[in-house]
């Protein structure tokens, strides 16, 4: 009747999983407690989680994120604490099947649910708006991709309190995740929450590509497109073309575990190596899936506060254009030590190092825009500062990666953690936090603390050095990673010193949440509120409506006769808004609770799956068919948006807007 | 202001934008086509890892698969007439049509599983062999897509069902449905050249 | 009432369209199968031969069903395409590069 789950899966014995259970239940208990208080569960319901508006499920997005942030740098001070400790002899506080299963939940997590996350948050957020569009091309299946985002989080984090999660690091190779090796149901969960949460990824990326190619302003051609959504537009095409290959991987392995198929086994003629060439196939275009939209962000950054064009406009998008094609190309830079002979190696090694060079060309123009601008030292702007060094160092050491011979002495090292923690913090995360930083005025109508802003960055910036240097040094001396316990004593001085760097990045985090509580709680400071919807002097369409901006975004869509159109319209003292205008009905998608319980079914089914209860993961496929179904024969799904209320929202934004001129 | 009224009047409706979602649509076949090609490379590498099992020339026989073959050939072409009487608002035609289209994507989902269990009855079911693995799992795959297609057909001839005549959003989701028909189609012919012909060369 | 569904990237085709797609697919098929079923050429070359017919009846399946064509509310459907059809060749090439090149590499077989 319930499968494999019986009561001894649940960890009572784990004095921290206990530990942490207690914790997220008086956490959780203390959030129902306070909506049921405040009496918002109807308006969570009908204004959030039912939302098809692209600005809500961007901001459920990257709540979802910054918990996943949470849980994911959980996991990684636990590791490095344990390193710190776990030396001669000292066995460490976590044992290694609970250290293996850490390692697997904090990749997994950081990658899908972290990363993934908040770089579809800040798509939704700021794509629709730039292209001067009212919505994506598919609202409903925009609110589908965030809950299945979600209820795979979710998933991973059910392995916690039920049963185990995979211990086989973050992309689970076999034959180590092969029913042989891992008989557990942590695997499982694993491949499950991947799955799950790719169906979402995929279609976010048709529906973005959809948006961008059919429901630009008039007037904006793909020339005039600004940087982000070009970053954004190649990031959608990778991921229709990786995403697929992520899931036939899963549905391979899956096959493997669950029906006793030969793909990766050692016997029956099956082949690990296949698996590595498949997964990476979808893990290089991958972390350029992550990259581009940061790339994006710095440039839209850079430019405004260097209040000049970004120099090279063309050579940017080319830039981001080339990189697409080249990362479908370098994939076996992950494992040149997998056998593969001179020819193969050659061939993936130099493409890796050509795609060095659009990257080189994006550092040149951000510090060109940068050279002889008006520069504003604005908290966004250290973050891009940052990077720009931060994340130069990562890409030189990982072109001596790309390097077949050296990567034969790196492969598997710590040299390999250091590498790719040093572009995806010093590329990604502090790209999503620039990006963070710089459209939440955007999202929420009032800035972000600039002072904690400031510490948050400094925080962050040297407690990666100290983090994640000494790596280096100890994958020259020849420490491999995933390792427990070690009895190397040189090895010690440099992990106590990666400790101290993980403690300087929580105070990073600290700060973080310290900037977001005193901003919130200083958001009717009038040097604090944005009425006028452009905050930042900026270039782009999203800051020439109000800030948050109507659910309509724009009562008259824009016309754009140039790149940069807001800038060019403020220069040419254009009335973007067109305020009092000829205002027609407009058309808009109802909210709708489908995408909702697709995704709760889909919990269920997942779940289910997990645990062999057949019965459960029955219910959950039917109930998303008939979900589905149900939703497809719905012929309400949409309204028009009286004028009478287009005007009387238009008029309050008027009201506002000379309200603020006049306090200047 | 006047030269504002009348820039207003000219993009004034804002639903210049045509429907995107056959669009869409095609693009997620495009995610589809990279499922399939993952699956025919998968193929490709583990086709003669038969682990001391059956062979593709012992297992296949290529007459079954041959009436397969015509069988999706002429679904395609029911669908087809399917949807010029869609463009034509002949509703009932359309729904004989789709009605035809649905009993051959029947009849071969029929042919397909008595293969697959006559294969696993004789013990070389998919867990016999690498070869046998990819084999179900890439056939499999294509059989999956038709059965989806099958109970998509059985939605919209239920949804079409005593209508006069088609709107947009239904003649969209049709059209959706044709794409869908005529793209498994064309992973057949690849199924059948590079897996079955292939296999007994 | 016949063409108001156009604009939306997909055009539609007629009895005689659909009827000359499906004599030339039936054409190539069975061409195909009696290249296998008859022996007629050599192993290598009957394996080149129906891959080519292979291709060239997905073209006929693509402009005769699909209705692919070069118009230009269709240049973004036939983008998608090209760039997919790109995509999985460089998957199934460089998987199939690198596996072979393993298996030499390694002895494996």
């Amino acid at each position: 009747m319930l499968g494999k789950l019986t009561l001894s899966a649940i960890p009572y014995d784990v004095p921290i999983l206990v530990g942490t259970f207690i914790g997220a239940a008086i956490a959780g208990l203390a959030v129902v407690g306070l909506i049921t208080y405040y009496g918002k569960w109807g308006y969570l319901w009908r204004e959030w989680l039912t939302s098809v508006d692209h600005k809500r499920i961007g901001v459920m997005y990257i709540v979802v994120a910054l918990v996943a942030l949470f849980r994911g740098f959980a996991d990684a001070i636990m590791m490095r604490s344990q390193l710190a400790l776990a030396y001669a002899g000292n066995p460490g506080y976590l044992p290694p099947h609970h250290y293996d299963q850490i390692f697997s939940a904090h990749g997994t997590i950081m990658i899908f649910f972290m990363a993934m996350a908040f770089m579809q948050g800040l798509m939704n957020i700021v794509v629709p708006l730039q292209i001067g569009a009212r919505d994506v091309a598919f609202p409903f299946v925009n609110t589908l991709s965030f809950w299945m985002t979600t209820i795979s989080f979710l998933l991973v984090n059910v392995s916690l309190f039920i049963g185990e999660f995979s211990q086989c690091g973050w992309l689970a190779y076999p034959p180590l995740s092969e029913q042989q090796f891992s008989p557990g149901v942590g695997v499982d969960y694993y491949i499950w929450a991947v799955q799950l949460s790719g169906v979402g990824t995929l279609l976010t990326g048709v529906n973005f590509f959809a948006t961008i190619v059919k429901m630009r302003a008039p007037g904006m051609t793909y020339m005039r497109m600004p940087v982000f959504t070009w970053t954004i537009f190649c990031t959608t095409v990778l991921i229709m073309v990786a995403f697929p290959i992520l899931t036939v991987a899963m549905g391979l392995l899956g096959l493997d575990r669950y029906l006793g198929m030969h793909f990766f086994t050692n016997d029956g003629g099956g082949n690990q190596m296949l698996y590595l060439s498949v997964i990476w196939g979808w893990g290089h275009p991958e972390v350029y899936i992550l990259v581009l939209p940061a790339f994006g962000a710095f440039s839209e950054i850079t430019q405004t506060f260097s209040r000049k064009p970004l120099f090279g406009y063309k050579t940017m998008v080319y830039a981001t254009a080339s990189i697409m094609v080249l990362s479908l190309v370098v994939w076996v830079h992950h494992f040149f030590t997998m056998g593969a002979g001179p020819n193969v190696n050659a061939f993936f090694g130099i493409m890796t190092m050509i795609i060095a060079v659009p990257t080189g060309v994006k550092i040149f123009n951000w510090l060109f825009t940068m050279y002889k601008g008006r520069i504003d030292f604005h908290a966004t702007m250290y973050w891009v500062i940052g990077f720009m060094i931060t994340f130069s160092i990562g890409g030189m050491t990982g072109v001596m990666l790309a390097i077949p011979a050296s990567d034969f002495v790196l492969h598997n090292s710590l040299f390999v953690i250091a590498h790719f923690h040093n572009v995806i913090i010093g590329g990604v995360y502090f790209g999503y936090v620039a990006a963070m930083n710089f459209w939440f005025p955007k999202a929420f109508g009032f800035k972000l603390n600039e002072a904690w802003g400031k510490r948050a960055f400094w925080f962050w910036f040297v407690g990666f050095y100290v983090a994640f240097m000494p790596l280096y040094v100890l994958g020259f001396e020849g420490m491999t990673r995933r390792m427990n316990h070690y009895d190397n004593p040189e090895w010690h001085p440099w992990l106590l010193i990666a400790e101290v760097g993980a403690v300087l990045i929580a105070c990073g985090i600290v700060c973080q949440l310290t900037q977001l509580y005193v901003s919130i709680r200083d958001r009717n400071l009038a040097e604090n509120r944005d009425l006028t919807g452009d905050p930042w002097n900026a270039r782009t369409l999203e800051w020439s409506t109000s800030s948050p901006p109507p659910f309509y975004n724009f009562a008259i869509l824009p016309e754009v006769h140039e790149l940069d159109a807001f800038a060019h319209d403020k220069e040419a003292g254009i009335d973007t808004r067109q305020a009092g205008g000829n205002y027609q009905p407009i058309h808009m998608p109802k909210n709708t609770a489908c995408g909702f319980l697709i995704g709760a079914f889909s919990f269920v089914m997942g779940f289910g799956a997990v645990w062999y209860i057949w019965w459960l993961a029955a219910v959950g496929l039917i109930g998303v068919i008939a979900t589905v179904i149900a939703r497809s024969s719905d012929n309400d799904v949409d309204y028009y948006v009286p004028v009478s209320e287009v005007v009387r929202i238009e008029q309050e934004h008027t009201h506002n807007l000379m309200a603020a001129q006049a306090a200047e | 202001m006047a030269q504002n009224m009348t820039a207003d009047a000219a993009h004034a409706h804002d639903e210049h934008h045509e429907s995107p979602v056959v669009f869409g649509f095609w693009l997620y076949l495009m995610t589809d086509c990279i499922i399939f090609g993952t699956l025919f490379a998968v193929f490709a590498v583990l086709r003669d890892q038969f682990a001391g099992g059956p062979t593709g020339h012992e297992v296949f026989e290529l007459s079954g698969v041959g009436i397969e073959t015509a069988i999706l050939l002429f679904s395609s072409i029911t669908y087809g007439f399917g949807m010029i009487a869609a463009h034509e608002n002949k509703v009932s035609t359309m729904r004989t049509w789709l009605g035809v289209t649905f009993l051959l994507g029947l009849g071969f989902l029929f042919m397909e599983i008595r293969e697959f269990s006559h294969m696993i009855a004789e013990g070389n079911g998919p867990d016999r062999s690498a070869f046998l693995s990819a084999f179900f799992t890439l056939v499999g795959t294509h059989g999956l897509h038709v059965t989806c297609g099958l109970l998509w057909m059985a939605v919209l001839l239920f949804q079409t069902a005593g209508k006069t005549e088609l709107n947009e959003r239904m003649i969209g989701k049709l059209t959706c449905l044709s794409l869908f028909w005529h793209f498994l189609d064309i992973v057949w012919i690849c199924v059948f050249t590079f897996v079955y012909l292939m296999s007994v060369i | 009432m016949a063409d108001h569904i156009s604009s939306s990237g997909e055009s539609h085709g007629s009895v005689g369209s659909y009827l000359t797609g499906f004599v030339l697919a039936v054409i190539l098929t069975v061409a195909s199968f009696g290249l296998v079923m008859s022996h007629a050429m050599s192993p290598a070359g009957t394996g080149g031969a129906i891959a080519l017919l292979a291709v060239v009846q997905i073209v006929v399946h693509l402009i005769y069903f699909l209705h692919m064509n070069g118009s230009s509310e269709q240049r973004w459907n036939v983008m998608a395409f090209v760039f997919t059809v790109l995509s999985v060749l460089v998957l199934v090439a460089g998987t199939m590069f690198i596996m072979h090149d393993t298996a030499i590499n390694m002895m494996s077989r």
